[in-house]
């Protein structure tokens, strides 16, 4: 039907009609609930977290809105350049950054301290998404077309591991990976890389740093250094644990409150909420994520063009990994790794990458029509 | 074109079909999440829960009131007063060296306090209270009160501490507290568990006896606090369950008075109900003020606390051991009676000295008595007399009696500083010393000086049980109504067996006699000893019948005399303080109806006839007047059942 009035551009009164206004209200729901949680990390207190944090969300929601209103084709073909850009900045974090707690993740510009591996999660994706949108299928094992990715991965993979940032590293790989799967790479490769990683483990142990070896035995056994390295996932655990069905009500999470919880503004605002909310609450939230993730995978089997189709999915199953891996963290699924929960973590670069790669995902629904040859 | 579009078709389908499987994965892992949250949140909520509040709750414990100690009129000897504290929290403090030098202004504050408070800072956290001063004046109290405003951190604090009478003759039997130390905690299982610090715990006397059961349990307070263990806020408070009170069987005025009368001597002086042996007085002096030990007693007061020659902190009435001297002679012609050694009519020559073995003992009367019998070698205290009976008598029979009558072992339980003393025998001197006894040893046993070491409290028992006609009591100093009921229905029953003439009584009171005439003659004796002329202590005797007492003198040698010495005729008033003998004296009153007894010990006091029987004249008249008051706290002994 729209098929016939379309003819390369909509007005902007169209774009706004093709707006996924649902994934929209997700987006501000979350939004909300961070906020509540964030403030209740300040017992209370409308406080400087709070604060930067609701301030945050107000610009990187008009930044989605923009991105989303932005062709798809803008996107497609400013892929590259986003990349490389973000490259560069990530280069530039080796020489220039600013060193904190111990690794150089961030880089100062002006007015902003921006952590470029955060947004390397989703320039990886968008450079993929073009690089594979037109390969046939067939091909993708070909060496030919391997190459490019491997490097395209693995640089900025090394770079941030070795600033160090493990985690980070972790999620752009497995990222990165995700797409390579959705082209339709054989199973079998990813089963041989499977059987050599696991040869390839002691050696990538014995280049962990010592914290790093030690985050992954305690998470074996939290009890063995149970006010060192134990403690977190100790507390993480009582806190989530103490909440029960309906949680301690707001506000009222005496672990977080009284200081038993180690960064809770953002990698464990997760246990902060499921204290206070309990089991329901956390299963609300988790719907919410669930909702979200359906939402992007809706619009990407709704699309026509296979470059919008491969970054939804790909975002889709990157968003995934965020939130899994942080919840699995917190709960003591995984070993302690920093990674922020999407949008309700206060940290600015991880909520900018996150609504940039909303805002591209609503600009595949919102040119879904659109061909890109 | 159409291959292509058509290649791309396919690529679709199969991002879409990958897509699938990325999906049912995440499904699996969301699945495996829900799972652990259920785990952590339903299955094992109560641990969690208990777990969080264990990080949450802290719980502080609140020192209990002591229990109060009441001397047998119901006057409090050891109370609890209102005391006011000032304390500081020194994370509240913006300049430490600033509010030392505002407080040096308003209270007594020192360097060397100062000092001391730095010390104790350094082990504490910056949030835990800790005591400045926990005796502050009224002034100081209300001048902080009124500067308050200039100085933060600090509060003053109303509490309750222990406090003990202004006189301080009561000292030796209560003791004193004092903070708890290490080897008290490693001590009392109580004090463990209780476990506050500050917490006062009794050092000595019935404050140490008494500590466990007046200490009370202590209140609680449970606080919120932080990770780093600082107070939120206060949850719920209990109260302390303030310590048993007790009644002891002293007369506090009693007391006072014969501490005033034992002025500058070094001297100890018992009364007992010679009944109920209820102690009616306990002093021994010089004395101590018990209040300076709560605060911690200052180096300087305590160096001149030790070093005084007269030993202030030690309770002489339990812990001074001396010779019995002549107050032993009683016990020498009971035994010699009892034993069937010798008869009263026995008459032995005194010309001032004897020789046995080769050796020359003398008498305390250098011309001699001439002929004494049994009641005139007592009444006179003939010492050539008692060698005579003991040479017969034999240590080891003199012994069984003595210990009989309570001498060589504590008289209380109570006390952790009485002294036992020693009553000689052979078989003790061969395991004490390690060598055979020798006969002249026997001799000088006899007039209580050797080996022999009593404490005053066994001396003031020993006659107790010679007055009430020979039985055996149990001295108590701590007021307890079912043991007073028991010790009152033996009497009584004793009493009525006696007065229907039953041979036998089912009274439970043992005698310490075999026949009963032989008290009866000793005691006769005595009341010759003070009421007849020629008696030791006749100058001190009260002639009103109500008052009429009769007792024994003692004069313990501390040091042998030479034969030199002897021609001088050294009197005790010419030689060094030290070197000067003690003066006992023993009694029981009034001689008619017999209900107290007493012993009066004084240090390097000379003669028993001069240096302690006064004293026991002026301090028997005031218990006798104070009878009829004493005997409205009690039940009456002699009342028909």
């Amino acid at each position: 039907m729209r098929q016939n009035f379309y003819r390369g551009n909509l007005q902007f009164k169209d774009k706004l009609i093709g707006f996924d206004y649902f994934l929209v209200f997700l987006i501000l729901i979350l939004g909300v609930i961070s906020l509540f949680a964030m403030y209740s990390t300040e017992q209370g207190n409308f406080g400087y977290y709070t604060k930067s944090h609701l301030y945050r969300f107000i610009a990187f929601f008009i930044i989605f809105l923009i991105v989303s209103l932005f062709k798809i084709k803008f996107w497609f073909r400013s892929a590259y350049v986003f990349y490389i850009i973000t490259l560069l900045l990530l280069f530039a974090v080796d020489s220039f950054g600013v060193t904190a707690s111990g690794s150089k993740r961030w880089i100062s510009l002006i007015f902003i301290n921006l952590q470029p591996s955060e947004l390397m999660k989703v320039a990886l994706i968008i450079f993929l998404a073009r690089y594979y949108y037109k390969i046939p299928s067939d091909n993708v094992t070909n060496i030919k077309y391997i190459i490019t990715p491997v490097f395209a991965i693995f640089i900025p993979v090394i770079l941030v591991a070795s600033q160090p940032d493990l985690g980070t590293s972790l999620l752009i790989l497995l990222g990165g990976i995700s797409i390579i799967f959705l082209t339709g790479f054989r199973f079998k490769f990813f089963l041989y890389s499977f059987i050599v990683l696991i040869f390839l483990m002691p050696v990538g142990i014995s280049l962990l740093k010592p914290y790093q070896k030690s985050r992954i035995l305690t998470f074996l056994n939290p009890e063995r250094d149970a006010l060192g390295a134990g403690y977190q996932i100790i507390q993480s655990k009582i806190a989530v644990g103490s909440g029960g069905i309906l949680g301690k009500g707001f506000l009222q999470g005496s672990q977080s409150y009284l200081d038993y919880l180690p960064e809770k503004h953002t990698d464990f605002i997760f246990t902060l909420f499921s204290e206070e909310f309990g089991f329901i609450g956390s299963l609300l939230l988790l719907t919410i994520y669930i909702l979200i993730i359906f939402r992007i995978t809706k619009i990407g089997n709704s699309v026509k063009n296979n470059f919008s189709r491969l970054f939804c999915f790909g975002f889709a199953t990157a968003f995934f990994i965020y939130v899994a891996v942080n919840m699995s963290m917190v709960l003591g699924l995984l070993p302690i790794v920093g990674a922020p929960l999407p949008i309700m973590s206060y940290g600015g670069s991880s909520m900018l990458a996150i609504m940039i790669g909303l805002g591209i995902v609503m600009s595949c629904k919102i040119h879904e029509q659109e061909e890109i040859n | 074109m159409l291959s292509s579009s058509d290649g791309l078709q396919n690529k679709s389908k199969i991002i879409t079909s990958r897509m699938f499987i990325i999906s049912s994965l995440k499904l699996a892992v969301f699945i495996a999440i829900i799972a652990r949250l259920f785990y952590l949140q339903i299955s094992e909520n109560i641990k969690y829960r208990s777990l969080s509040d264990k990080n949450r709750l802290r719980e502080w414990k609140i020192a209990p009131q002591r229990g109060i100690i009441k001397d047998y009129f119901g006057t409090d000897i050891a109370k609890n007063t209102q005391v006011f504290q000032l304390h500081m929290t020194p994370e509240d403090v913006p300049n430490l060296e600033e509010l030392f030098f505002k407080l040096s202004k308003l209270i007594d504050f020192n360097d060397k306090r100062k000092k001391n408070l730095i010390k104790k800072l350094k082990k504490r956290k910056p949030w835990e209270t800790i005591i400045v001063s926990d005796n502050l004046t009224w002034e100081e109290f209300s001048r902080l009160n009124l500067f308050l405003h200039e100085t933060h951190g600090i509060k003053p604090v109303v509490s309750v501490d222990r406090k003990y009478l202004e006189d301080k003759s009561s000292a030796h039997i209560l003791g004193y507290v004092s903070e708890t130390s290490v080897k008290d905690l490693q001590n009392s299982k109580l004090l463990r568990e209780i476990n506050i610090p500050g917490l006062k715990t009794g050092k000595n006397g019935l404050e140490k006896y008494l500590n466990e059961r007046v200490i009370g349990k202590p209140g609680l307070q449970r606080f919120e606090v932080n990770s780093s263990g600082k107070r939120i806020k206060e949850l719920k408070q209990i109260q302390g369950i303030s310590g048993q009170d007790f009644r002891i069987t002293i007369d506090q005025e009693v007391q006072k008075y014969t501490s005033g009368l034992l002025e500058n001597k070094s001297a100890s002086v018992c009364v007992m109900d010679i009944f109920t042996g209820d102690i009616v007085a306990m002093v021994s002096n010089p004395t101590f003020d018990s209040n300076k030990f709560v605060y911690g007693i200052s180096q300087k007061e305590w160096d001149l606390l030790i070093q005084n020659d007269k030993k202030p902190l030690m309770n002489k009435s339990l812990s001074g051991l001396y010779p019995p001297g002549s107050t032993i002679k009683p016990i020498v012609a009971l035994s010699a009676l009892e034993n069937d050694i010798v008869s009263p009519k026995l008459l032995v020559q005194c010309k001032g000295f004897i020789d046995f073995y080769g050796h020359r003992y003398h008498c305390w009367k250098e011309k001699g008595h001439g002929y004494m019998n049994l009641r005139s070698a007592i009444k006179q205290s003939c010492d050539i007399y008692f060698y005579e009976i003991s040479r017969r008598l034999g240590i080891d029979r003199m012994s069984i009696t003595a210990k009989d009558f309570g001498l060589g072992k504590k008289v209380f339980s109570n006390f952790n500083e009485e002294k036992s003393g020693v009553v000689p025998d052979t078989k003790w001197k061969l395991n004490n010393i390690g060598t055979g006894w020798v006969l002249g040893e026997t001799l000088i046993s006899g007039i209580g000086q050797g080996y022999f070491q009593t404490t005053p409290i066994q001396l003031c028992l020993m006659i107790a049980q010679f007055a009430n006609g020979g039985y055996q009591i149990k001295p108590r100093i701590i007021d307890d109504k079912y043991e007073l009921q028991s010790t009152i229905n033996a009497w009584r029953e004793e009493f009525s067996s006696i007065n229907n003439n039953l041979y036998e009584s089912n009274s439970g009171l043992k005698k310490l006699y075999r026949n009963k005439e032989n008290i009866k003659f000793v005691n006769e004796a005595l009341y010759g000893a003070t009421n007849e002329p020629l008696g030791t202590s006749f100058r001190s005797r009260l002639k009103n019948k109500k008052y009429m007492f009769a007792g024994k003198t003692g004069t313990s040698q501390i040091r042998t005399i030479t034969e030199e010495e002897r021609k001088l005729k050294l009197k005790n008033i010419d030689l060094p303080y030290e070197k000067r003998d003690h003066a006992l004296f023993v009694a029981f009153a009034p001689y008619k109806k017999p209900r107290y007894s007493i012993s009066v010990v004084v240090e390097h006091g000379g003669a028993g006839s001069s240096g302690a029987a006064p004293i026991a004249k002026k301090v028997l008249k005031m218990v006798l007047d104070r009878h009829q008051l004493r005997k409205k706290y009690q039940l009456d002994l002699f009342q028909k059942v």
